[in-house]
């Protein structure tokens, strides 16, 4: 048995390593993804019941349906969600993801990323900024006006500068960034001065006139964590062909929608194993505290499950800080830990603080429920109530019990009883 | 070097288990270097499967 599930966990690693996403494209979601119809609203997380939404999912999903057009105003929006006349699936099935609340409706735009070794495509949105956006929870029409320059301005020119330029590679923007600081979960300045380095000539050439060029390159410039929904894509697109291998305990995604954290596994398909969100332990700016703040949010932690985030968090110790995590030395230690429950170290993605070693790549459910240790999170954090938007970052940690769950439906699946 | 001597000296720490116990040690100025490690799991269902599965 042990054989059996050590080669079938190699091959997972083996497809995660050879994997080469290429950002290819920016289209609306609903012609980019197959099966996204009208009244339809992807979130972030395994699949949750209007009735058990916490306030910022509730509220972008208001905001979303105003943009959408299928309501006036917030409260007929909620009131409209509520009726159950609005769709709501996970963002994973749909071979996407999205941040925090990570809504995706038709008229979005969703960057493309390419796995050019395995042919399968993923999807995220556009980063919209720090403070009061969509994927906070913000909903107002400040949050809702951005959607919309995201949807006619930015998106298409993104998608002319690809053209142009024959897709982006991304594997050696992540490997650099890690060697400049960045972790691509809550520190991405790096990544995304280099995604701006790449894409600047490609954009001016595929641009109309210097004004809106100035203002797309303002946007990318201005946002330290532009490259984090690039990542995730990245991240969707490097785990999906892991997904199905029989006998494989690695986990294929992490994700949260604020009241339930899931993990799929690759030995189990594409079933969810679920249980309670936990809060994220972090650092709060200023006027706010914890009892602002919502439960743990987002498809990002598929960054943690492709070894990156609160994983290759020696690779950045200003993130360190920035979470709360303490110094540059508890930053390797997180790094150290993860060692302990991943399969194996990422050939490409090195960290130069530990001697250039492979970020720790992998997750293995029976190594987290052997040593009790627990996937470590770099995470922002929302306000609990609809509308307001981010409070802080920190750090969080995957239930254990999603991974007992998923260690009794492994060992069913293999005939262990 | 008896107990009192010991306890006179520079001490460096090497803590196993609990975390707050080196956090604290750590606040107070000395030396600590913090070994994470749990029992193995706890659950007897988890650690008979987990045998069974090779772990």
């Amino acid at each position: 048995m042990r054989e059996r599930i050590e080669k079938a966990n190699q091959q997972a690693l083996e497809r995660m390593f050879a994997a080469e996403p290429v950002l290819v494209d920016v289209r609306p979601a609903g012609e980019a993804m197959a099966g996204l119809e009208d009244r339809m609203v992807l979130h972030a997380g395994p699949p949750i019941a209007w009735e058990r939404m916490c306030g910022p999912l509730r509220g972008a999903i208001a905001g979303a349906a105003v943009f959408e057009g299928w309501a006036d105003d917030l409260e007929a929006a909620a009131d409209l969600a509520a009726s159950g006349a609005i769709a709501f699936h996970p963002n994973h099935h749909f071979d996407a993801v999205g941040p925090m609340t990570g809504i995706t409706t038709r008229s979005m735009p969703v960057m493309v990323v390419e796995n050019r070794t395995f042919g399968n495509r993923a999807y995220c949105t556009l980063n919209e900024g720090l403070g009061k956006v969509m994927r906070f929870g913000g909903n107002d029409t400040e949050v809702l006006d951005r959607l919309r320059w995201l949807a006619d301005a930015l998106g298409p020119a993104l998608a002319k500068a690809l053209a142009v330029a024959g897709g982006l590679p991304l594997k050696g923007i992540v490997a650099r960034g890690l060697s400049m600081g960045d972790e691509m979960h809550q520190r991405n300045v790096a990544c995304t001065s280099l995604f701006l380095r790449e894409i600047s000539p490609a954009l001016a050439r595929a641009a109309g006139d210097p004004k809106s060029l100035a203002s797309v390159l303002e946007f990318i410039a201005d946002n330290d964590q532009f490259f984090l929904n690039i990542a995730m894509a990245l991240g969707k697109a490097i785990t999906d062909p892991v997904r199905g291998i029989e006998g494989s305990t690695i986990v294929t995604a992490m994700s949260r929608n604020g009241t339930d954290f899931g993990i799929r596994v690759s030995g189990t398909g594409d079933d969810w194993f679920t249980a309670p969100v936990e809060m994220p332990n972090g650092l709060y700016f200023p006027g706010y505290t914890e009892e602002d703040a919502n439960p743990d949010m987002g498809d990002s932690t598929i960054v943690e499950t492709v070894g990156l985030g609160g994983f290759a968090m020696a690779a950045a110790p200003a993130v360190a800080g920035f979470v709360g995590a303490g110094s540059a030395a508890d930053a390797a230690n997180y790094t150290h830990t993860m060692y302990e429950i991943t399969a194996g170290r990422n050939p490409d993605w090195t960290l130069p603080s530990l001697d250039f070693a492979g970020a720790p790549t992998g997750i293995d459910i029976r190594k987290v429920l052997e040593t009790g240790i627990a996937p470590t999170i770099n995470t922002g954090i929302a306000h609990r109530e609809p509308g307001v938007g981010q409070v802080g970052a920190g750090i969080v940690k995957a239930p254990m019990a999603c991974f007992v769950r998923a260690l009794e439906a492994f060992a069913a699946a293999m005939g262990v009883t | 070097m008896d107990v009192n001597e010991f306890l006179e000296s520079d001490v460096r720490v090497v803590n196993i288990g609990l975390e707050s116990f080196a956090r604290e040690l750590g606040e107070r100025g000395v030396p600590t270097v913090h070994v994470v490690w749990a029992p193995r799991a706890a659950n007897a269902r988890i650690r008979d499967l987990l045998a069974k599965l090779g772990s």
